[in-house]
């Protein structure tokens, strides 16, 4: 058996820390360009402006080196990690959480984690960080950091259909949600959808769904017309961006399915808000 | 945009001509609080005592900062989401607040008790916290520290703008957005 490659976690730590300070000050690529786009398209002069001033919102957090938004999340890492790795060092978790709680000081971004959630102290460090590991192929770990605010986490949905429902119901259904969510998780929405699976799996997949890729397809064709056809539907709301009414309340629409039992057909819901504040890394 | 200037704090005469769908730009002081600091005014009010401001004809802002970087006023500084606010509205209007700004939709209860104390909703731009961090000039602690983002501040504006959501005639923008597509 070949020698695993060996990987230290204080490593891993220092990626996370650099990725929170990558996703806290910029969108993925393609986020800017699709907002203008979007704007092009508003005919109400408040939706233009709003879309504007998501531009320009990001403009002046690079300028001057503010988050893009005073919520800065909860860190939500995802480690996908290959197993011929060896880990080295003390306890992943709390390597990860160091590599957190450094960059929320050295960034000026605001920790927003309470230790209890009924007690409800903060912590002062936005640790724990929210932490899902997967052992994975290969002798490489993928590191994603997703940043969630905690409004749009509020608009957050789970259905259990019968399995007998059609897409037509869960497409019903996802457009009931983002009207009742409304203004609440500022759209536009980028949708993470989790189809099937347990109910705890769908409500990871609609998180993980987001991360596909801005402009990316889903490789399933049939999955990737769903995923057209939701789009249009939100953006036939009237919902519009921050709310004020327009056709701009979802930029994108992301699904990840999953086997489910055959009673069973889970569909969870992301709605992410126009913030969309990711960033990954390999090593 | 046609925008309408606000001067705070508010009194009748500026509140009544506005309506749902106005643009606005605030300049003078703003009072934030969000989840926790609404807690403890309330309770302040409750058991008689003094706020750390006088509260007749302010405006409160639903906002918990990112921290200033050095040199800086303030950090990000967008709205935050309203409506876990409207529990505590009925006694911030009774207080004398006139204005609130936040995100997001309020329970027909808020919005009953805004009317009836002739107070109005403003949205700001939701996730937009280094835009309109550059519309503050100013920002101090006033009460409650020791809850870090959650403290009450008082932060001086310039031009800070808003739509507003719910006027004192009962229009609400949201509603009415929706109500174009059925």
């Amino acid at each position: 058996m070949a020698p695993k490659r060996p990987v230290s976690v204080d490593l891993i730590g220092r990626t996370v820390s650099e990725l929170v300070g990558r996703a806290s000050f910029g969108m993925p690529s393609g986020v800017v360009e699709l907002y203008a786009a979007m704007r092009e398209r508003e005919k109400s002069e408040t939706a233009r402006h709003a879309l504007g001033v998501l531009v320009e919102n990001a403009d002046i957090a690079a300028a001057d080196r503010l988050p893009l938004c005073q919520d800065c999340g909860v860190a939500i890492v995802f480690c996908d990690i290959g197993q011929d790795v060896s880990l080295e060092g003390d306890h992943l978790h709390d390597a990860v959480d160091a590599g957190v709680r450094d960059a929320y000081q050295r960034l000026y971004l605001r920790k927003s984690v309470v230790g209890d959630p009924l007690v409800r102290k903060n912590t002062g460090t936005n640790t724990p960080c929210f932490l899902h590991t997967e052992i994975v192929p290969g002798d490489r770990i993928g590191i994603t950091v997703y940043l969630k605010g905690g409004g749009s986490e509020n608009m957050s949905f789970l259905k259990m259909f019968r399995p007998t429902a059609t897409t037509e119901d869960i497409i019903d259904h996802i457009e009931a949600c983002v009207i009742e969510a409304g203004p609440n998780p500022c759209p536009p929405l980028f949708l993470g959808v989790g189809i099937g699976g347990t109910a705890d799996v769908a409500l990871v997949n609609a998180k993980r769904a987001v991360l596909r890729g801005i402009g990316s397809r889903h490789a399933n064709p049939s999955y990737a017309d769903l995923e057209r056809r939701i789009l249009e539907r939100l953006n036939a709301t009237g919902v519009g961006p921050l709310g004020f009414g327009g056709a701009s309340t979802a930029a994108a629409v992301y699904i990840k399915e999953a086997p489910t039992h055959i009673a069973t057909l889970p569909v969870a819901l992301n709605l992410n808000c126009h913030s969309l504040r990711y960033a990954e890394a390999v090593l | 945009m046609k925008w309408i200037h606000l001067a705070t704090p508010l009194d009748e005469e500026a509140v009544r001509p506005l309506r749902a769908g106005d643009a606005v730009l605030f300049s003078g002081a703003l009072y934030v609080a969000r989840d926790r600091a609404h807690e403890r005014l309330r309770g302040m009010i409750d058991n008689g005592e003094g706020l750390p401001f006088d509260p007749r004809g302010q405006v409160i802002y639903f906002m918990g900062p990112s921290p200033a970087p050095p040199g800086r006023a303030i950090g990000s500084a967008g709205p935050t989401t309203s409506y876990r606010m409207d529990p505590f509205t009925g006694t911030m209007c009774a207080a004398g607040i006139k204005g609130f700004i936040g995100k997001g939709k309020r329970s027909a209860e808020a919005r009953a008790v805004m009317m009836e104390g002739g107070a109005v909703y403003f949205s700001s731009f939701g996730g937009a916290g280094a835009y309109l961090a550059r519309r503050i000039v100013s920002s101090e602690v006033l009460a409650f520290a020791e809850l870090g983002p959650e403290a009450v501040y008082r932060i001086e504006v310039v031009e800070f703008p808003a739509i507003l959501i719910n006027d004192i005639y009962g229009g609400d923008l949201y509603e009415n957005e929706l109500s174009k597509r059925r």
